[in-house]
Parts: C-alpha cells; sequence; structure tokens
C-alpha cells in the first residue's frame, strides 16, 4: 500500500529557482490517508525555495476527496499569510465544486465554547456552594416526596405494585446472600484473629467471642449488609431509572398519569426495607460463625463455651438497635440511589455519573447515621 | 459513464436473514453501483434495517454473503475489515453521537484513530467537516445540547469523517420537520454529486423517496424479498402491483379497510 519513498515524493515536483515563482505540480491521490504527507512535503519544498509567486498545478491530480481540498485551501491560506502570490493552474471542476463545497469561514469560525470556564477560587467555591444547596433542596423534596408516597401505601396498600417489591426483594436480597455471607465470615475471622493476638497474652482468650458478637452484631453486620445493599442494588436501582429517564420512559409513565415516585421509586424502598434487616441477621449469624472458627481452631475454646459466652455479651436491645438501624440503612440506600436516578437528564455518561453518586452518596449517609445512631443509643442505653 | 458500465460496489447475494425461527429475508440479491443513491423502502417490520445491517457487517448473514468493495465482511480478516472501514460511513437513525464528547471529538475520534494526523490538522478537518453540514462553530458544544435536526447532522458530519466512498443511511428524515428534512436530502443529493459517494438510505418518507432516489428497492415482509426495483417515479406512476401502488398512495392495508367495511 505504501510506495516507495523515492517514488512517492515524486508525487510533488516543482519548478522555478529559490525566492521566484515556483511551480508545484502535485499528482496522485489526495485523500485523508495521505493528507499528512502531502502537507509535510509541500511545507518542507516550500521552506526549502521560499517563493515570490506560487502556481499548484492540478493536471495530474488522480483522485481528490474533501480533505484533499482543505490541503489546497490550507496551502492558499499559508501562502496569503506570507504574502506569497497564490493562483491554481489546469484546476479541474470536479476538485472546484469540492473546494466549493467547503465553507473557507468555517475553517476560521470562533468556537461557541462550553467548556467549563476556570473562574476565580471564590466563584468556583460559590458555585460548588450552591450545587450543593440545590442538591439538598432536591434530596429534601424527595424525602418529602418519598414519605408522602410511603404514607400513601400504608393508607392504601393497593396503590403498591407488590410484584416490583417481591422482584427486587429477590434481586436485592436474596441474589447478594453468597457475597453478604462470604464477606462477614471473612470480618468475623478476621475481627476474631486480631483481638486474639492480644486478648492471648493476658489469658482473656473467652473475650474474643465477646468481642466478636457485640462488634458484629451492633456495628459490624448492619454497616456491611448495608455497604454491600448500596454497592449492588443501590447502584442497580439508579442506573435502571437513569436509562429510564434517558430513554424517556419515566416522561411516559408522567403523561399516563402515574407518579414516577410511587411507582418506580416505593417499590425499591419497600423491597429494601423488608430485605435489609433479614440480610443484617444473616450477615450476624456468619460473622458470629467466621469469630466462632478461630475461637474453636486457634483458641482451645469449644463450640458450647463460645456461643454461651457470645450469648451473654449480647442483649436483646443491641439485636433490637441493629436490627432498627438496618431498616433506616435500607430507607436510605433505595432512597438517595432512586433520587439519583430520577435526577439524570443528558445521556450514557449522566447515568454513570447518577449510578456513582448513589453508591458515594449512600454510604456517606450510613455512617453519618451511624454515628447518629452510635450517640443516641449511647444516652437511652448503654 | 453508464451504469451498466460499472462494477458493483455491493453485491448482495442470496442473503438470508433468520432470528430465531423468524425468517425476516429470504434470497435477497441486490448489486449497489458506485456513487448511485440506492433507497431501500418497504413497511415497518420488512427488514430494511435488517439488511443494511449486513451491508454494514453488524449482522452475518444465515446464508449467502455480502460483498462491499469486493470484501466479504463475514470472513474478512483483520486488515481487510480495518480497510474497509474506512470505506464505509454509517448515520444511524439515531444519530448515535458519544453523548460524552463534544462534537469535535465525536467526529475527530475516527480521524485519530485511522489516521496519523496532527492535532492542529484533525481540528482543521474537523471544523471543515462540520462546515460541510452547516455547524460551523459547533465543534464544542455536547450532543445533548444541540436540535433534533443538527445532530442528525453532526452525525452525518462523523459517518463522513473519513472520506468514505459508500455512506448508509438509516431513516436519516425521521423526526425531523419537513423542512430540516429537506435540506438533509439536499445535502446527501450535493454530497453525492459532489464528491461521487454512493449513498444507500433505509427510508420511509415518500417525499424524501421521491426528492433522492435514484433507484429503488422495495421490501415486503410477507414475501420477506423484494418485490419491486425501480426509478421511484416509474414504480409510483407505472406499478401494477397492488402493494408498491399502496406505500406510494399511502394507502391503508386491505385486510383493515375490509375490517372497517364490514364493521
Amino acid at each position: 500500500m505504501t510506495a516507495p519513498a523515492e517514488r512517492k515524493s515524486d508525487l510533488i515536483r516543482t519548478r522555478g529557482e529559490r525566492g521566484e515563482t515556483v511551480k508545484l505540480l502535485l499528482s496522485g491521490r489526495i485523500a485523508l490517508s495521505s493528507l499528512g504527507f502531502y502537507r509535510e512535503e509541500i511545507r518542507r519544498r516550500l521552506e526549502d525555495l521560499k517563493p515570490k509567486e506560487l502556481i499548484v498545478d492540478l493536471t495530474n491530480i488522480e483522485y481528490l476527496d474533501s480533505s484533499g481540498a482543505l490541503l489546497l485551501l490550507e496551502l492558499e491560506r499559508r501562502a496569503k499569510d506570507q504574502a506569497i502570490v497564490f493562483s491554481f493552474d489546469n484546476m479541474p471542476d470536479e476538485v472546484r465544486h469540492i473546494m466549493d463545497l467547503i465553507n473557507p469561514e468555517a475553517l476560521v469560525a470562533t468556537a461557541a465554547k462550553t467548556e467549563r470556564k476556570h473562574g476565580y477560587v471564590l466563584e468556583e467555591i460559590g458555585e460548588a456552594s450552591e450545587a450543593l444547596y440545590k442538591d439538598l433542596i432536591g434530596v429534601l423534596t424527595f424525602v418529602g416526596e418519598i414519605l408522602d408516597a410511603l404514607f400513601q401505601a400504608v393508607r392504601n396498600p393497593r396503590l403498591v405494585r407488590w410484584e416490583d417489591v417481591l422482584f427486587y426483594v429477590k434481586r436485592a436480597g436474596v441474589d447478594g446472600l453468597p457475597i453478604l455471607s462470604l464477606l462477614s465470615l471473612l470480618m468475623g475471622l478476621i475481627i476474631a484473629f486480631m483481638s486474639s493476638l492480644q486478648l492471648k497474652q493476658f489469658g482473656a482468650n473467652i473475650y474474643v467471642a465477646s468481642l466478636v458478637g457485640i462488634a458484629i452484631i451492633r456495628e459490624l453486620g448492619p454497616m456491611m449488609t448495608a455497604i454491600i445493599v448500596a454497592g449492588r442494588s443501590g447502584s442497580a436501582f439508579a442506573a435502571e431509572i437513569g436509562t429510564m429517564k434517558v430513554n424517556e420512559e419515566v416522561d411516559a409513565l408522567v403523561t399516563m398519569g402515574f407518579e414516577p415516585t410511587q411507582f418506580l421509586a416505593v417499590p425499591k424502598v419497600l423491597a429494601a426495607m423488608i430485605v435489609v434487616p433479614i440480610l443484617t441477621l444473616y450477615s450476624d449469624f456468619f460473622g458470629i460463625a467466621g469469630g466462632l472458627l478461630v475461637g474453636i481452631t486457634g483458641l482451645d475454646l469449644t463450640i458450647h463455651t463460645y456461643i454461651q459466652q457470645t450469648a451473654k455479651s449480647v442483649t436483646l436491645f443491641d439485636f433490637g438497635t441493629s436490627l432498627f438501624k438496618s431498616v433506616v440503612f435500607a430507607a436510605l440506600i433505595a432512597g438517595i440511589s432512586c433520587q439519583r436516578g430520577l435526577q439524570v437528564r443528558g445521556g450514557a455518561e449522566a447515568v454513570g455519573a447518577a449510578t456513582t453518586s448513589a453508591v458515594v452518596s449512600s454510604i456517606f449517609l450510613i455512617i453519618v447515621a451511624d454515628s447518629a445512631f452510635a450517640i443516641i443509643f449511647y444516652y437511652v442505653q448503654w | 459513464m453508464a451504469a451498466a458500465d460499472r462494477e458493483p460496489i455491493i453485491i448482495v447475494e442470496n442473503l438470508t436473514a433468520r432470528f430465531g425461527d423468524d425468517t425476516i429475508l429470504e434470497g435477497i440479491n441486490l448489486t449497489v453501483l458506485p456513487g448511485e443513491i440506492l433507497v431501500i423502502i418497504g413497511e415497518s417490520g420488512c427488514g430494511k434495517t435488517v439488511l443494511l445491517k449486513h451491508m454494514i457487517g453488524l449482522f452475518t448473514p444465515c446464508e449467502g454473503r455480502v460483498l462491499v468493495k469486493g470484501i466479504n465482511l463475514a470472513g474478512a480478516s483483520d486488515a481487510e475489515r480495518r480497510r474497509l472501514r474506512m470505506e464505509i460511513g454509517v448515520l444511524f437513525q439515531s444519530g448515535a453521537l458519544f453523548g460524552s464528547m463534544t462534537l469535535a471529538e465525536n467526529i475527530g475520534l475516527p480521524i485519530s484513530e485511522y489516521t496519523s494526523l496532527p492535532p492542529e490538522m484533525i481540528d482543521l478537518v474537523v471544523k471543515m467537516k462540520l462546515g460541510l453540514v452547516n455547524l460551523a462553530g459547533h465543534e464544542h458544544h455536547m450532543p445533548a445540547e444541540l436540535s433534533g435536526g443538527m445532530k442528525k447532522r453532526a452525525a452525518l458530519a462523523r459517518a463522513m469523517a473519513l472520506d468514505p466512498s459508500i455512506l448508509f443511511f438509516d431513516e436519516p428524515s425521521s423526526g425531523l420537520d419537513p423542512v430540516t428534512a429537506a435540506g438533509l436530502d439536499l445535502l446527501i443529493k450535493e454530497i453525492n454529486r459532489i464528491l461521487g459517494t454512493t449513498m444507500v438510505i433505509v427510508t420511509h418518507e415518500l417525499a424524501s423517496i421521491m426528492n433522492i432516489a435514484q433507484r429503488v428497492v422495495m421490501l415486503d415482509k410477507h414475501v420477506r424479498g423484494i418485490i419491486a426495483e425501480g426509478d421511484p417515479r416509474e414504480l409510483k406512476e407505472c406499478s401494477r402491483d397492488p402493494r408498491v401502488i399502496a406505500f406510494f398512495n399511502r394507502q391503508p392495508p386491505q385486510t383493515r379497510t375490509g375490517d372497517i367495511h364490514h364493521g
């Protein structure tokens, strides 16, 4: 496909003396694929010859497309910039028509840039604060809408699309069991192993069971479950609703008289509120099982002793708060994910951004809520 | 040069397209000559887009073959496929512009992939292409900021980025107002006339068909093949096939008319 160097350079011939009138004879196929070669070779020849007048002869052009015409126009513009008298010779009609097709103004048009402008720091802080404020208002409005929709669902359960609720219970719950059990087991193993290294020194092996039980049930069980649900299901909720927004399916719902929050968000929020507490209990079980494995294999504890010590340390209040927290976490994850999905404007990129935002916002809210619960439960009962 | 003297640029031989148990096209034979504007017409669901997607290599024929510039896309080597990709441009029904890229990036993408031009030259080519479709100065706009007609024109600029010798259009005027659609038709004719680009267009917009088609091929979903072929005006005025007459005269299907009469 590539011609030998000596033949390729023959496609451009020059006649005339340096500093005088130079005739540039172009031949061959001037297309996008050969544009780089012609442009570079012509530039090099003209730099050598520094003509006073340049005549471009097009008699032997075999083929020229719009990119080739662009090359000729650019050559003309550069010659004029350098005050070289410029003309074309023997220009075939086809070439002239193609050159007429190109709008020279378009080549120098100032683009209407919509790129982010770089302003002053204060301006950027102001813009970021405004965006945060609008986001907060959006979240609060959505919280109002979802509470209203849930309240109406309680008053009239027939409003809820229960088939959808069951579908999301399965997808967010049952399908997430394998990964949740594995991670919870490993978490229990790690806590037990790390704490045993310290407690062994004081002969307090038995307290590994207490430590693992309290840590898993009070904090890590609900938190781990919530984070996994945020990653698996929160992102899926946001992507699903976001794609529906992009495809105008949400607009279609509105025109058909459906309330998007009621139709799309409520089943997901209800499903999450049903399934996350169950997943949390499941996670607690596997976390304690992980600790038990370390206890009986590495700490010479019996199964009976370990379970008895765990039962002694953990109260019913701990279970109650764990489940309560998990219900709140579930509502936060599903709610914020649906809100991020409904916020999507634009195309595929916005769906990706909404998905990321759903996960990050969910995890942020989970940790903020957990901190608040830690303080509240400290004062209620400890 | 007379059409008969030219070697076909696209040859469809005995093409059968099947999805599961559904046969959409059966035994299609068709040729496209270089520099012509061929319009594929037919009612919805007759397989127009399926035929187009076989021509551009998105679908592999169940039977038969499609040769584009002598290359069978289904059995082509990577190098042949890459060479052929430079020779064809496709304007999808939705435009299919990449939403995360500006117009300049959308159009510059195939140029930077297939050539080794320096960035300033790519910028210049992009500006020229946008100028060709009357979108000069819009290179930094995102697709979401454009109207439907502008999106179609920007997508055409991207399809033409590599100066392909064949352009494929899937419903180019769908969703456009008559004035914008007529403008796009004019642009298609101009590009064909001046650059000699072969055009294969799928549409059922009658105005566009009469305006731009040099030759028409009509598909039918019951026959699963071609039922008429020729000059659009001749077909409209001289064809005795009731399906062709119904299409050009925008008549509803016979069965439905019968239902109304009896109802």
